[in-house]
């Protein structure tokens, strides 16, 4: 009988310490990131993604699926910028998991590589649900993508020295490959630059900057309040004096907000993925920037 | 201070009213203008200067974390965060924990007096009854919370009641630096059994706590002690817990023993079943030793005698709850179920007329099993507008009071509860619900309530749990 245990407690142990072995075990709270790490990490990593993209990264529960999946994580790979503040400290304190404690190697957030825009001068809550550190909407604009994959390539080979020049040649070639898009995303936008445009939620400043789009006016009244009739009335007047071509939207949101006004205004809604899974063509980094800049294209026509 | 301020002003005005004043010449005039300009000058020069270096200095950032060209990530050296996006903030007040609040407030309109509370043939649990008739500020919180070293964190959180009483709702650390699933808690804390018994009254969908939480809880357990929590190495959410603590909170009574008064385990599990669908279920145990737990009841005389409970206490809560979001995008519309099941046994010697006020003070064998559970559903149907309902019931099951029965009977009825709510979430931060509710707890009595409530909560962000 002491023997039967014994050979099931040996089997228990090795199936616990096996899958450790194997890859390095990677929570991505978002898709950008998850697509991000697998571009970097290869064969060698096994992501987990915690949100998709038709999910409002500002309301997400600390599900327990999320909390089981943080209790064997290695590394989490968040936005930071307290996009995440209202689950991601609950999943890591109910996970149990000292690896990916904040301050700890095993935690990354990708605000701390990229200077952000829209630092609020008032922090106040009747500004909105404003981030104090700036808009944590970093993954519009795909030099910032390139700014955090260094660090990101870094941090898994500290994690994983045995595979530190398999990461680092990973990120060779992604940065390589990457650069050469962005050249080509930006020589295929170069008309957009200066284009009028309005926004349904502040979620696309990086976006913006980037490619020079001049936003005229948010739908949202205040960030994160919905957008109410009153408000939408109001930018109808700005239009008249502030024409616009179209009216942007990430696929989590509601259509309804961007489809009055286009209605109104005689404009484009265009709904972007903004991040990986947005849309059917969004399935990688890649596809989720070639398909922004089409989209967007096709709505300043 | 005041004085300080009277005598420049007096002055000033003595200058106003002064001939010398009034008869200030044109070039005087023109002088100040010129003082003016120079200052205005000085300060745009000071200015330029400043936006200077600030445009200087947030080139120097951009620098810092231009795209690199393609240097060797491993020459990077992996820092924590090499542009951290808050500078520190300097001083003595570096350090302070993250503050929260919660104000809250009732209109109760309500058909049956509240002081008169009670639920027929259970044990009273303590301070379960609505608030107050018309208008009344509900229980509000404080709450600080931070790291406290590298292995602790420390919360605290104050519950300030409408008649200006201060409680300490919970006060515990947690070791955060425990491998393999471990999360040791220790302190006063909400216990973890059930759904809703960790959760502050804030969070809930419904003004008040579920019949079974009222009647074998006294609304939420909570306990000075320890807790072991441990969660499985598995896809599947598997969660264990222990706690042992002083049990003096209902149905435990302070026992003035060494040892250990209450101890309850748990195990919960849950996961998503595809992308719009997540769940969690779970079965928790606890037990307790009051001692001498004093209450009054009416006897079969039509007296209001003294009885004391000295034994053992066991409950035991079955729960679940159902969440269905669009996506997982609970932004515009979600749904969602929940339900718990209780049961009780106690075991032990009952007193009758404990204080002897009646003159036949008695001791006896006591025995009781008895059983409640609720339902309730909430829909978004809206960004931001919800409505649920619920119904709850208690069944008093069968009460032995040994050689007491010749005093003591108990009543043989089904309190029940039924439950319809509508609230408003402008933002994160606040909420408004009215309430309407029908409640049937005594035989005789029907009670009509409806409440008008809001939460506001200000500081630091909080997290709600699933």
């Amino acid at each position: 009988m002491i023997s039967h245990l014994q050979t099931i407690a040996g089997i228990a142990l090795a199936a616990l310490a096996v899958p450790a072995l194997a890859a390095l075990n990677v929570f991505a709270t978002m898709p950008e990131w998850s697509a991000l790490t697998e571009e970097l990490g290869g064969d060698k990593v096994k992501v987990y993604t915690a949100t998709n993209a038709l999910q409002d990264a500002h309301h997400v529960e600390a599900k327990p699926s999320l909390i089981a999946r943080a209790r064997s994580a290695d590394l989490v790979v968040a936005t930071g910028a307290e996009l995440e503040i209202g689950w991601l400290p609950l999943v890591i304190q109910q996970a149990g998991n000292p690896k990916i404690q904040p301050g700890k190697p095993g935690y990354f957030e990708a605000t701390g590589f990229v200077p952000l825009l829209e630092k609020p001068a008032r922090l106040d809550r009747s500004e909105g649900d404003v981030h104090p550190g700036g808009n944590p909407h970093i993954q519009t604009d795909p030099r910032n993508i390139a700014r955090v994959a260094g660090p990101l390539a870094a941090r898994l080979a500290s994690l994983d020295p045995e595979n530190a020049a398999y990461y680092q040649a990973r990120y060779k070639a992604f940065a390589e490959r990457w650069n050469a898009a962005i050249a080509k995303w930006e020589k295929q936008a170069a008309p957009l630059k200066g284009m009028p445009i309005l926004v349904q939620h502040k979620a696309f400043t990086y976006l913006e900057s980037w490619l020079g789009l001049h936003q005229v006016a948010a739908l949202e009244p205040k960030p994160g309040i919905e957008p109410t009739t009153a408000h939408l009335s109001e930018v109808l007047a700005i239009l008249q004096r502030q024409p616009v071509k179209m009216v942007i939207r990430a696929a989590y949101q509601s259509d309804r907000a961007s489809q009055w006004i286009a209605e109104r205004a005689k404009i484009n809604a265009v709904m972007l993925p903004f991040t990986v899974g947005g849309d059917d063509d969004a399935k990688d980094l890649y596809g989720l920037f070639d398909d922004t800049i089409a989209r967007l294209l096709k709505g300043a026509q | 201070m005041t004085r300080n301020l009277v005598v420049p002003g007096a002055f000033a005005l003595a200058l106003l009213a002064s001939p010398a004043a009034k008869a200030a010449t044109d070039a005087d005039l023109a002088e100040i203008r010129a003082q003016i300009q120079q200052l205005k000058e000085s300060y745009e020069a000071r200015i330029q200067a400043l936006e200077q270096r600030l445009k200087e200095a947030e080139a120097k950032t951009a620098a810092a974390t231009a795209v690199p060209a393609t240097p060797a990530p491993a020459e990077i050296p992996a820092p924590a965060s090499v542009v951290s996006a808050m500078p520190p903030s300097s001083g003595i007040s570096a350090f302070n924990p993250a503050i929260s609040a919660v104000l809250q407030g009732v209109y109760a309109n309500l058909s049956q007096d509240p002081k008169q509370y009670a639920i027929a043939g259970f044990v009273p649990s303590g301070d379960i009854a609505p608030a107050k008739r018309g208008f009344s500020i509900a229980e509000s919180e404080l709450g600080l919370s931070a790291n406290v070293d590298d292995k602790i964190f420390g919360n605290l959180i104050f519950s300030l009641a409408p008649d200006n009483s201060v409680e300490v709702e919970e006060a515990y650390g947690v070791f955060t630096g425990v491998p393999n699933g471990f999360t040791p808690k220790f302190g006063r804390f909400l216990s973890g059994i059930g759904y809703l018994n960790d959760q502050h009254q804030h969070v809930w969908d419904f003004y008040d706590a579920p019949l079974p939480y009222q009647a074998f809880l006294g609304g939420q357990f909570r306990s000075d002690g320890l807790q072991l929590k441990w969660v499985a190495p598995t896809d599947l959410l598997l969660e264990f817990g222990a706690e042992i603590g002083d049990g003096s909170s209902f149905p435990g009574t302070d026992r003035n023993k060494n040892g250990i008064g209450s101890g309850a385990f748990y195990v919960h599990a849950g996961d998503d079943v595809g992308t719009s669908n997540s769940w969690r279920a779970g079965l928790s145990y606890l037990q307790l030793r009051p001692n001498d737990r004093q209450y009054a009841q009416t006897d079969v005389a039509g007296n209001s005698a003294q009885l004391g409970f000295s034994g053992k206490s066991q409950l035991a809560i079955a729960d679940f709850v159902w969440k269905w979001a669009p996506n997982g995008n609970a932004m515009n519309t979600h749904f969602k179920v929940q339900g718990e099941y209780f049961w009780r046994k106690e075991t032990g010697d009952l007193t009758y007329d404990n204080d002897g006020a009646l003159g036949l003070t008695q001791t006896s064998t006591y025995s009781s099993r008895q059983s409640g559970w609720y339902i309730d559903g909430v829909y978004q149907f809206m960004p931001s507008w919800r409505v649920g309902a619920r119904y709850d019931r208690l069944s008093t099951g069968t009460v032995d009071y040994g050689a007491n029965g010749t005093y003591l009977a108990s009543a043989s009825f089904n309190p029940q509860r039924y439950s319809v709510m509508f609230d408003f979430t402008p933002s994160e931060f606040s909420r408004f619900r009215i309430q309407w509710q029908q409640s049937k707890l005594r035989p005789d009595l029907t009670d009509n309530q409806l409440f008008v409530q809001y939460i506001l909560t200000l500081g630091a962000h909080g997290a709600h749990k699933f």
